[in-house]
């Protein structure tokens, strides 16, 4: 019973993917759309081939610029959770600013740092903005979910300040942590390509949302799908090596990463 | 006034392991959880405090384990100043195992040590007989999810006994645990005491277990806590399982039942 369950679980997208390709590809054939007004699945997948070397090239910028983002947002949101957990007056002092910062549609932001920073550092700190704030209030989150029993313990040792960090609120806040990232890897590529796309075709870049603004202006339609599709699918895989991080620095004690059968 | 070095020098003369002068303590929503108190504990002797649930007895412990301050009254623990070369005078079992998820066996035993920066090989010498008086040896790289309740408990008595302290304080540590398993911890918790002669300060809110264990046995009111009436368990040691079926185990726990019962009136809700 399962077993069936698990497996129809894994079919039933897929089975609803295939029809949705099948019906996309059967209207544009059927009706006769030009692939400037809606490219098939087909002509999408022959675009991506052949147009493999312009967007791949696109891609890895795209994706350093995404990588640069995320390690900022990491470093900087834990940095500051922590410094905030060591200090009461910084945390009221700058966490409302945080959360300006995280409210404020990036989009407007955008713009204005392209007047005011290099084009590429621009994109980095957008994708920053975008992705430090779930680690900096997931790390704060972490650290203030110490147990109560525990930290007594390290008081009654006579911890100091370094080692109750160090031993008992890194290691609690270690899941919540890895939680903020899972969802900052997944933020700086939104706000990578936010900023490319605000940058548009003025910008001197060439990563992937630059191409589907660029192939926009064009009418190059089949190449914007392929570019949305490569941008998609590294979203995907970028969740997924997060995901697959968080599990095996967890499998061996935190329930989020236990298998069922505990 | 006295100043606190007298009477902790007065204490230790009188060889009392803890002496607590009119302490009571008042939470900062104006709760009075405990007291005022008055309790000397001699050293070596096993003492239960026995109370309703939130008569503060598990504030006293905190209270003598040096977590937090007491809103009035003194509390003396000559033995606080001992603390040479991973020594820490007081080892403490909370109600629940505390362990680091993170953590195998070995590393949450080794934790006390490895905050007062203890030289690696002594820890492990210390660790390995710590482990072994708890007779989890061979459980040193399990992580406390693979274990059970009774040995997380007995992983957590291990790390208080791994400084080899001169106090062991116990609040309500085997409360969540089946009878048959805390029996046995009973049992082994004697034995340790027998051997290792610490002072040992137990809080429960079972009649049974007091009587079985304690020395002396101290009855608390309900909240604020102070002392209804004290037992001295005359049974001589050491005292066996048929300790449990005998007329004098009966009759203590008639006794300390019946000091008891005024605590839990007008307490219908709990």
């Amino acid at each position: 019973m399962s077993s069936v369950q698990n497996i129809g679980r894994m079919l039933l997208p897929v089975v609803v993917l295939a029809a949705g390709l099948a019906l996309w590809e059967f209207v544009v054939r059927v009706n006769d759309i030009q692939p400037y007004v809606l490219p098939s699945p087909t002509t999408v997948f022959q675009t991506l081939v052949s147009d493999w070397p312009v967007l791949s090239e696109s891609l890895g910028i795209t994706l350093l610029t995404t990588l640069e983002g995320f390690i900022a947002a990491a470093i900087g949101g834990v940095a500051l959770g922590l410094v905030f957990n060591q200090s009461k007056w910084l945390e009221y002092s700058l966490f409302p600013y945080a959360v300006i910062l995280q409210v404020t549609p990036v989009i407007a932001i955008a713009p204005l740092l392209l007047i005011y920073l290099p084009q590429q550092t621009a994109v980095i700190v957008c994708a920053w903005i975008v992705a430090f704030f779930p680690v900096l209030s997931n790390t704060t989150l972490g650290l203030n979910s110490v147990d109560r029993n525990l930290a007594g313990l390290f008081q009654l040792y006579g911890a100091s300040r370094l080692q109750t960090l160090r031993y008992l609120k890194l290691p609690a806040a270690l899941p919540f942590i890895l939680g903020g990232l899972r969802i900052a890897g997944g933020l700086s590529l939104i706000g990578a390509v936010v900023a490319e796309i605000a940058a548009g075709t003025a910008g001197a870049g060439s990563g992937l949302a630059f191409r589907i603004a660029e192939s926009g202006y064009r009418l190059n339609i089949p190449r914007m799908f392929a570019a949305l599709l490569l941008l998609s699918v590294a979203g995907i895989v970028i969740y997924g090596l997060l995901a697959l991080v968080s599990h095996l620095v967890l499998r061996r004690w935190h329930e989020s990463a236990l298998g069922k059968e505990n | 006034m006295v100043g606190p070095a007298l009477s902790e020098m007065d204490s230790e003369a009188a060889g009392l392991a803890v002496r607590l002068r009119a302490v009571s303590k008042t939470y900062d929503n104006g709760v009075t959880a405990l007291g005022p108190l008055d309790l000397d504990v001699a050293k070596g002797d096993f003492v239960s405090l026995l109370g309703p649930s939130g008569c503060g007895k598990s504030t006293a412990l905190r209270l003598i384990a040096g977590l937090g301050a007491p809103s009035a009254g003194t509390v003396n623990v000559p033995h606080r100043a001992n603390k040479a070369d991973g020594r820490h005078p007081i080892g403490f079992v909370f109600q629940e195992p505390t362990l680091m998820p993170w953590a195998s066996v070995r590393d949450n035993v080794c934790l006390p040590l490895k905050l007062a920066h203890a030289a690696p090989a002594e820890a492990d010498r210390r660790i390995e007989e710590a482990l072994a008086q708890v007779g989890l040896a061979e459980f040193a790289d399990a992580y406390p999810r693979e274990l059970s309740g009774g040995m997380k408990m007995r992983v957590s008595l291990a790390r208080a006994l791994v400084t080899d302290p001169d106090i062991l304080l116990l609040d309500e540590p085997f409360a969540a645990l089946d009878e048959i398993t805390r029996f046995r911890l009973n049992n082994d918790l004697l034995a340790l005491w027998r051997k290792l002669h610490k002072t040992v300060i137990f809080v429960t809110h079972s009649v049974f277990e007091s009587v079985y264990l304690s020395q002396r046995v101290i009855v608390l009111t309900a909240r604020p806590g102070r002392i209804r009436g004290e037992f001295r368990i005359a049974t001589p040691e050491p005292r066996g399982e048929e300790f449990r079926t005998s007329a004098d185990y009966a009759g203590y726990c008639r006794e300390v039942s019946n000091a008891l019962a005024p605590s839990y009136s007008g307490q219908r809700s709990a």
